[in-house]
């Protein structure tokens, strides 16, 4: 295995986390702030990808989608969040899986009623497609750095938010105790709504963002709410910080054990077996991973409550 | 009303020809919603043009959607045999679904035809004198991409498939009939929707071709990353990622890729003329080989419903075994397990105006059985 392979699939593993992390960072601030369990948080993203696909194709702007994708996913999020997600902040979280699932089948269904069942057409705009040489002769497509880039920009930017800003104060405070801020007259339902618009919007840009290289269809959100959830859980849950680090664990995991694990079961096994358990083994890893932070730290690695 | 004319004729000419025999009753699972919805919905829309073009009246379809679950097709199943009383299933689109539901329906003494899944058991050990199957045993098509690579003089390739059965099948298939190297096999994880790691290590690798089982949504994620990577190696598939209802999704990145069916719109005979121009004028779009699969089903249970009556098992077997229906595929004959005897083909993926689509441009395997039938004693 040569060093540029090796330094390839770190970017492929940095770029796969950045992308969690967009997800990931919306599921643990909804979760922080108002302590709700959100599985629709994986429709929104279909929902950021539909938008995107769907203006894209009509505009031919790939940019446009974006912002179609942004403002899609957020007012579908502050839509839920006034009409269905308010009734069940005092509700336990069994209510609220059951609810925020019945949402899944509402969007998926709904989805498949407006654009059908067909896969939709979302491509890399002309000017990030193809690939550029790095320093050292490796080859990586110009997209997936882009991603990595605005994955960073878009941490920094929250960082920037929840740190520095008025609306970041409200954010840590309702974190922390939300009787209190009530009292202080803050007025939290509106300050629920903007958490819960921002976190879609973030998770709509991730699912836009990503359709572009995917596939853009129904119940494509699915699989990566379970990685958002594994990030979480291992990044300490409503820690923005804790959701960048553990997105990050999880895709290089991911990516490098998909291709370290079979290489390394070929030491002991013939190809064909190897390949075969490693990628199994693979599969696992990322739980496996979870297992064990949470043995060590049982409120993930940035977690403030058990 | 043009339809329900010409349906009314043709009942009018099937009761004239005689031969009306007890009414048969159909029980279709397939997967309606969620991810792959695609497929179901083209293999009951080809199996429901056949029986609006036939309008026979002894025929009754009762449609269910499995979600892609194989503990919901298997309480379908049961419901289907036990309160609605069905006498011929079909409908199933994936392996591990049909393997739930198949062994069980078929031990009852009901009838299956597959118009989809056609997993190695039950060609082989597992086969079973009322399982038909209309499309192909899931080898074959791979088979036919190996035989393709051997043809095209590639010596050193590159394959992946999901790790699951019908991902083991398809790189079992394409090995029996590929004769290089392989540069690399790697098995992916089912659903997996990134593949910059495995693109890396084709990359890597020193392979001449790529061949990849990836069917529905991790074909189309594949292509468009593939062709964004830079790497330029000839890729060869089955037609499972470029089917009709993907290559839209998946645009330019698929144009001139080789891949191997059983079926194209474009194979010449009045049959298949007849089904690709109904189907457009009946669902404004193009067919799929799915949609062909699901039209070629429902088309050999009308065929063995004119010879015999469904209540006599062993006539109305008989009757199946016979195939004596048109086929979109032109000629079509059963071998001893039930599983087609048939061309498949190698098709180039071009852009006619606006949309992708595929042209035949060789022929891969002639009159080609699966590899299990030696194991089937029924």
């Amino acid at each position: 295995m040569s060093l540029i392979l090796l330094i390839e699939q770190v970017l492929n593993g940095l770029q796969f986390g950045i992308m969690l992390f967009l997800m990931a960072a919306g599921l643990t601030l909804i979760f922080g702030v108002m302590g709700l369990i959100n599985l629709a948080h994986g429709s929104l993203y279909m929902i950021g990808a539909f938008c995107a696909a769907a203006v894209a194709a009509a505009t031919g702007s790939f940019v446009l989608g974006l912002i179609a994708a942004l403002a899609g996913a957020a007012i579908a999020g502050a839509l839920v969040e006034l009409v269905v997600i308010r009734r069940l902040y005092d509700k336990d979280h069994l209510d609220q899986v059951l609810a925020t699932f019945a949402l899944i089948l509402i969007f998926s269904e709904g989805t498949r009623w407006i654009f059908g069942s067909f896969p939709l057409f979302l491509d890399v705009p002309d000017f990030l497609s193809g690939p550029v040489t790095l320093p050292g002769g490796i080859e990586y497509p110009l997209y997936r750095l882009t991603l990595i880039v605005v994955g960073l920009l878009v941490a920094l930017g929250l960082y920037l938010l929840i740190s520095k800003t008025r609306l970041g104060v409200q954010i840590r405070a309702g974190e922390n105790d939300r009787e209190m801020i009530a009292a202080l007259g803050i007025d939290i339902a509106k300050l629920y709504t903007i958490v819960f618009a921002l976190g879609a919007a973030l998770a709509g840009l991730s699912g836009a963002l990503v359709g572009a290289i995917q596939s853009v269809q129904v119940g494509m959100g699915e699989p990566v709410l379970i990685l958002a959830f594994v990030v979480i859980v291992i990044g300490g849950i409503g820690s923005i910080k804790g959701a960048l680090i553990g997105a990050i664990l999880v895709g290089l995991t991911d990516t490098l054990g998909g291709i370290f694990l079979p290489e390394l079961l070929k030491l002991f096994f013939d190809p064909s077996t190897a390949t075969s358990i490693g990628s199994s083994l693979a599969s696992m890893a990322i739980y496996i991973l979870m297992a064990a932070v949470l043995v060590l730290r049982p409120a993930g690695l940035f977690g403030a409550r058990a | 009303m043009k339809l329900v004319t010409m349906a009314a004729a043709a009942a009018l000419a099937v009761g004239l020809s005689g031969a009306m025999a007890e009414p048969v009753k159909v029980g279709m699972i397939t997967t309606l919603s969620g991810g792959g919805a695609g497929l179901g919905i083209d293999v009951r829309d080809g199996f429901m043009l056949a029986v609006k073009q036939a309008g026979h009246e002894d025929l009754e379809v009762v449609i269910e959607d499995d979600q892609r679950k194989p503990d919901i097709a298997v309480q379908l199943a049961d419901k289907m045999i036990q309160s609605e009383k069905v006498d011929v299933l079909t409908g199933i689109i994936w392996s591990n679904l049909a393997m739930a539901v198949v062994p069980a329906a078929t031990a009852q003494g009901k009838f299956y035809l597959s118009p989809n899944a056609g997993p190695s058991v039950l060609a082989g050990k597992g086969c079973h004198p009322n399982y038909f199957n209309v499309a192909w045993q899931n080898d074959n098509l791979h088979e036919a991409a190996g035989a393709y690579t051997n043809f095209a003089g590639h010596k050193n390739a590159f394959i992946l498939a999901p790790n699951y059965p019908a991902g083991k099948d398809a790189l079992t298939g394409f090995k029996r009939f590929y004769k290089g190297d392989l540069a690399g096999e790697i098995y992916t994880k089912l659903g997996q929707t990134d593949y910059a790691a495995e693109i890396a290590q084709i990359r890597a690798s020193g392979a001449d071709s790529v061949f990849f089982f990836l069917p529905g949504g991790m074909g189309i994620s594949f292509l468009k990353q593939y062709k964004d990577s830079g790497v330029d190696l000839p890729v060869v598939g089955p037609a499972f990622s470029f089917d009709q209802g993907i290559l839209q999704a998946v645009g330019d990145a698929a144009l001139g890729i080789i891949n191997t069916s059983q079926w194209n719109k474009d194979i010449e005979n009045p049959a298949n003329k007849a089904f690709v121009e109904a189907f457009q004028a009946e669902y404004g779009r193009l067919p799929s080989l799915y949609a062909s699969q699901g039209f070629d089903t429902a088309n050999l249970l009308l065929s063995a419903m004119e010879k015999a009556d469904v209540k006599d098992a062993d006539a109305f077997r008989a009757a199946l075994e016979a195939a004596e229906f048109q086929s979109t595929r032109g000629e079509f004959k059963f071998g001893p397990n039930h599983h087609p005897i048939q061309d498949i083909y190698v098709r180039e993926v071009v852009k006619e105006g606006d949309v992708y689509t595929n042209k035949i441009i060789g022929t891969a395997l002639t009159s080609h059985a699966d590899a299990y039938w030696s194991d089937c004693n029924m």
